[in-house]
């Protein structure tokens, strides 16, 4: 039996402060009984001789100096998974939700997981389609990748990580995947979006959920991930499965850290963010991957909203330096009522590189995409310039380029919520765009493919 | 071995008792799973300590086993291809033992203890030898010859030299001196965070060739020399650190992958082998050491790890090779290390950096450098260093960046604008930097081509040029500016499209010889020169821009490379030949 502690001494934010401990482990999970009897869990954050730390993860509204009673329970916290976990729902603390039976522990894992040695990682290069041409075309998905969404408030990010999750396919094969979905801090009605729209697909019985809203505790969304992306690894690399993951909103997520930052008055970094904001968002992005010899793999998109859409805001910086690029949305499309609003210029893959071209997608890809890239640039300077000067101003080229720009947010960008473009339908609008342009302006696409493609007529 | 108690552990910091006779960076072994660990400050009795895994479950209590030495890398055959952590673990027996996760506790020694090597002595017994000369190599790959080394301190006469296959750990010499005899073993350990030493310091003034147009012909970092490249993420640092890895003419590389993504370290794995060195056609891994400590591995062995590849490296360059270091990212080790030290509730300096961030940087950086090494044939060595830096949101003001920026004689700044527009590498022409630029001049102009720095000028001239016209145009259009100006604008437009702009991932663009980087600079200036000439003569500008001799130029980084570059050549004269048709035409 585990010792019971009555010895609170302080209670400060998600933190309560322990005296007069024996043998209590850094990390390590703790039973709290409040003065109603109701139990709560937290974890060891700090440990010395004479005092512990305890972080609370259902918050510490309702416990007392007085009758709060503490009990260490040894090693950290655990995952229980076993195949049944696939189509069920769960609180942010792993409990189910949906009203079916506890899991029956085939194995118990750390939440906390362990770094994938690098040198058992494999390069991620299995093109993912996911229909979005401004992903599929410009930066490409692959089987492995962490690619976030940088949203804002009020942009269409649900819709557009629901799209990805109906549409995605790996061209050429059927396998066995599955979706994990974690919310932290999102509404009811937004949670609810994403379960009905994976009812409506069929994807439900696929899914494993786990949900932390925005009025459960703060302190609950530091385990949602976790217990997201254990399943996930159980699921990718036990079971062979290919798993997306979904985790919606890191904004939350990085608040309730800073929470338990403030109440152990630590120094604060950026913005009231823990300095270690970089290694704790990492020792969650980096899950993601492939390993070598497994089949399967963890795909990851989290996404975040940008406060006042500043993208240097501390969470979407650290997460562009540790994700595998981004996808930025944009107000000014949103409000041009172009959906899905993703902002090509400052939006990246950085693994696309190996999953496309010849044999994967199509020998013109890299290239063609790069002269998008320029064009469209280009477009949107002389559009710029033309707000300053008059479009009278403007060369006879900075026009064609203005009026690409148009076409190509128009005519590649846009497209329906439930249209899925082949990636060879999404090179040719883009090929269809490019001959607005003089073919000796194309300096980014090798001769060979301007000759084969530059010509040919829809 | 003596033994402390731990006090305290919080994340990376545990804190011992019963520590006296402990000394400042030793390494201790924590708890009853013997986490390795490192003490960064003493006070009475107490130990600081460090602690380069995850301590879930320490707790006050356990032991800590002081081993009274310092935290020290194996320096000997077997360092070639090999990947390691922060503290110099190789990654591949650990994934062999452990499986495809990291685990803790794990003690494997950094070389292999069972593979035998070739020694071949170069000295016989009763030669005087003094510190740092060769007593024989090691052929490790077929690219680097293992020199075996007298350790430092170890001045005297041969006594005993072993010919033949041998274990790390066997005896291959010993030296007298002083009565005393001194065994050597194929390899030395030495503490990460001394200096090696050696014998005279000199200026670096031949460049490290690279391969990339922007650095190499407008930026370029000499041989021994210091380089930085900041810049927000998404910009190229990465890219960079890679592109240099792979084509940069130093003999040897270390690359520090330091808190940084585990698939970078992935990519290097895949494509190092497969990947040719250009000048000797042997696969990259042949003379690459790769120091692995992303950012999910534990934190406090990112501190360490520029140390550890630092070490390594200054062990190569003692050889007297030239050895090049690059540290992806500097600003995950600062992190580091203002993780621990808030841990330790030190008095915080600028952004909670501890208040010593910048003389720690600037020792960094001083362990680069072109050197006369220890030994008594005097050779040369030379170690490079370039660090990616990752200031928050690419805000320059960050106190690593301005630390670094003090030290570092090459600035490479990296513009999110251009990594938008997808001009690669993203390094603005206008605001880089080489403190170089001016020692190199004379190995450009006499190995590579008379007018090579003046061309440069050129070049850079033009661009300053095009920034001024450009700020006009945006007031008052394009369309008031002079022919002759707009032809600056044409010019500067295809130096910096068809000569800066380089993909890397294009078979024949990642890569251009010193030699053809002169010519292609060379044509674009004398297509300028030609065209300022004819439009004195007064022909139109519009018809010098339709000259199908554009697209050509703009070709010429597809050019696949063979001995003098007769295409680019050819281009020269054909610019002569086109501006006289031009010119005949008018009449
Ligand atoms: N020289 C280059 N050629 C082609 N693409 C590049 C080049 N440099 C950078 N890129 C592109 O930019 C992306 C981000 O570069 P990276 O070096 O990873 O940035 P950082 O390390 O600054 O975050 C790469 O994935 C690649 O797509
Ligand atoms: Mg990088």
């Amino acid at each position: 039996m585990h010792k019971e502690y009555l010895t609170v001494t302080n209670i400060v934010g998600p933190l309560v402060i322990v005296e007069k401990i024996v043998d209590v482990k850094y990390g390590e999970l703790v039973e709290i009984s409040s003065p109603g009897g109701q139990l709560r869990r937290g974890t060891v954050l700090d440990v010395s001789t004479e005092r512990a730390v305890v972080q609370v993860f259902e918050g510490t509204t309702g416990l007392d100096i007085d009758k709060s009673s503490i009990r260490f329970l040894g090693g950290s916290q655990t995952l229980a998974v076993s195949e049944e976990i696939v189509g069920r729902i769960f609180d942010g603390s792993g409990n189910p939700k949906d009203g079916g039976p506890k899991i029956i522990a085939k194995k118990r894992r750390d939440i906390n997981g362990s770094p994938i040695n690098p040198q058992a990682r494999d390069y991620p290069s299995e093109f993912i389609q996911t229909g979005i041409s401004s992903i599929d075309g410009m930066n490409s998905l692959v089987r492995g990748q962490k690619l976030p969404i940088f949203s804002g408030s009020g942009l269409p990010h649900a819709r557009i990580a629901a799209q990805i999750a109906r549409q995605s396919k790996v061209l050429g094969k059927k396998e066995k995947f599955a979706v994990v979905f974690g919310a932290m801090g999102i509404t009811f009605e937004e949670a609810n979006f994403f379960i009905e729209d994976f009812r409506d697909t069929g994807a439900l019985e696929r899914s494993v959920i786990f949900l932390n809203l925005a009025n459960e505790p703060t302190i609950e969304r530091i385990a949602t991930p976790r217990l997201a992306l254990t399943c996930a690894e159980f699921l990718a690399f036990d079971l062979d499965m290919h798993v997306l993951v979904v985790l919606v909103d890191y904004t939350f997520y990085a608040e309730a850290l800073r929470e338990i930052s403030a109440a152990r008055k630590e120094i604060p970094g950026r913005r009231g963010y823990p300095g270690y904001l970089y290694t704790d968002l990492a020792s969650m992005y980096e899950r993601a991957g492939r390993i070598k010899e497994k089949p399967g793999s963890i795909t990851y998109i989290p996404i975040l909203t940008m406060p006042e859409d500043d993208k240097t805001h501390p969470i979407a910086d650290l997460t562009g330096y540790i994700t595998e690029g981004q996808i930025m949305l944009s107000r000014e499309l949103h409000r041009k009522g172009i959906y899905p609003p993703i902002d090509v210029l400052p939006s990246l893959s950085r693994l696309k590189d190996k999953g496309i071209g010849e044999g994967k997608t199509r020998e013109d890809h890299a290239d063609v995409l790069n002269q998008l890239f320029a064009c469209y640039a280009s477009g949107k300077e002389a559009r710029e310039l033309a707000l300053i000067l008059g479009e009278a101003a403007l060369s006879d080229m900075d026009k064609i380029y203005m009026e690409f720009a148009e076409k190509y947010e128009d005519e590649f960008v846009c497209q329906g919520e439930h249209e899925s473009r082949s990636i060879a339908d999404t090179l040719d609008i883009g090929w269809d765009l490019l001959r607005m342009v003089p073919k000796g302006e194309l300096k980014r696409i090798r001769p060979e493919f301007l000759d084969k493609y530059y010509s040919l007529e829809k | 071995m003596k033994k402390g108690k731990i006090i305290r552990t919080a994340g990376p910091l545990v804190v011992a008792s019963d520590c006296l006779g402990a000394k400042m960076y030793d390494m201790v072994k924590i708890g009853d799973i013997g986490l390795i660990g490192e003490i960064i400050e003493l006070k009475e009795d107490r130990a600081f300590i460090q602690v380069y895994e995850d301590t879930t479950g320490i707790g006050p209590g356990e032991p800590v086993e002081l081993t009274g030495k310092p935290l020290s890398v194996e320096l000997g055959p077997g360092l070639i291809s090999s990947v390691f952590d922060g503290i110099q673990r190789p990654l591949d027996v650990i994934k062999e033992k452990e499986g495809d996760f990291i685990t803790r506790g794990i003690d494997v020694p950094p070389l292999n203890r069972e593979k035998k090597w070739d020694f071949k002595p170069f000295v016989k017994k009763g030669q005087k030898v003094e510190e740092g000369d060769f007593l024989g190599e090691i052929e490790e790959t077929p690219l680097i010859k293992h020199k075996i080394m007298v350790p430092s301190g170890k001045n005297g006469t041969v006594i005993k030299i072993k010919k033949g296959k041998m274990l790390i750990e066997e005896v291959a010499a010993v030296i007298k001196s002083e009565e005393k005899e001194h065994e050597v073993r194929l390899f030395q350990v030495w503490s990460i965070r001394k200096n090696r030493l050696v014998k005279k310091r000199e200026m670096p003034e031949i460049p490290l060739v690279t391969g990339q147009r922007v650095l190499d012909t407008l930026f370029p970092l000499a041989k021994g020399g210091t380089a930085c490249i900041p810049g927000p993420f998404g910009s190229g640092k990465t890219v960079v650190q890679h592109q240099l890895a792979k084509w940069s003419d130093a003999q040897i590389i270390v690359f520090v992958a330091c808190g940084e993504r585990g698939n970078e370290v992935a990519d290097l794995l895949l494509s190092f082998p497969k990947l040719k060195d250009p000048s000797t056609g042997r696969p990259l891994m042949e003379r690459t050491i790769i120091i692995a400590n992303t950012s999910n591995m534990p934190v406090a062995a990112r501190e360490a790890s520029i140390y550890t590849g630092m070490t390594i490296a200054e062990y190569f360059r003692d050889m007297g090779y030239s050895v090049a270091l690059m540290a992806d990212s500097s600003s995950r080790w600062a992190e580091a290390l203002r993780e621990i030290s808030g841990r330790m509730e030190e008095m915080p300096g600028e952004e909670g950096y501890p208040a010593y961030l910048a003389s720690r940087i600037a020792e960094f950086y001083e362990r680069a450098g072109k050197v006369i090494c220890l030994g008594s044939d005097n050779r040369e060595g030379a170690l490079s260093v370039i660090g990616a830096v990752s200031p928050p949101g690419g805000d320059l003001s960050d106190p690593v960046v301005q630390s670094t920026l003090k030290v570092v004689k090459v600035f490479w700044a990296l513009d999110d604008k251009l990594a938008n527009m997808r001009h690669f590498p993203a390094i603005n022409w206008l605001n880089s930097y080489s403190l170089y630029a001016e020692s190199i001049k004379d190995y450009w102009d006499k190995e590579i081509a008379e007018d090579f720095s003046e061309i440069r000028q050129e070049a850079m001239k033009l661009l300053e040029k095009e920034s001024e016209l450009q700020e006009i145009a945006r007031l008052v259009g394009v369309e008031s500016l002079s022919d002759q100006d707009r032809l600056v604008l044409e010019s500067s437009k295809s130096i910096r499209e068809d000569f800066l702009h380089q993909n890397a991932f294009h078979p024949q663009d990642t890569y251009t010889s010193l030699r053809k980087q002169y010519l292609m600079m060379r044509t674009i200036i004398h297509f300028h020169n030609s065209g300022l000439k004819a439009l004195k003569e007064g022909i139109n500008l519009e018809d010098i821009l339709k000259l199908e001799i554009r697209e050509k130029i703009s070709k010429m980084k597809f050019l696949e490379e063979k001995g003098d570059d007769p295409d680019v050549l050819d281009l020269f004269i054909e610019i002569n030949n086109v501006f006289k048709e031009l010119l005949k035409k008018k009449g």
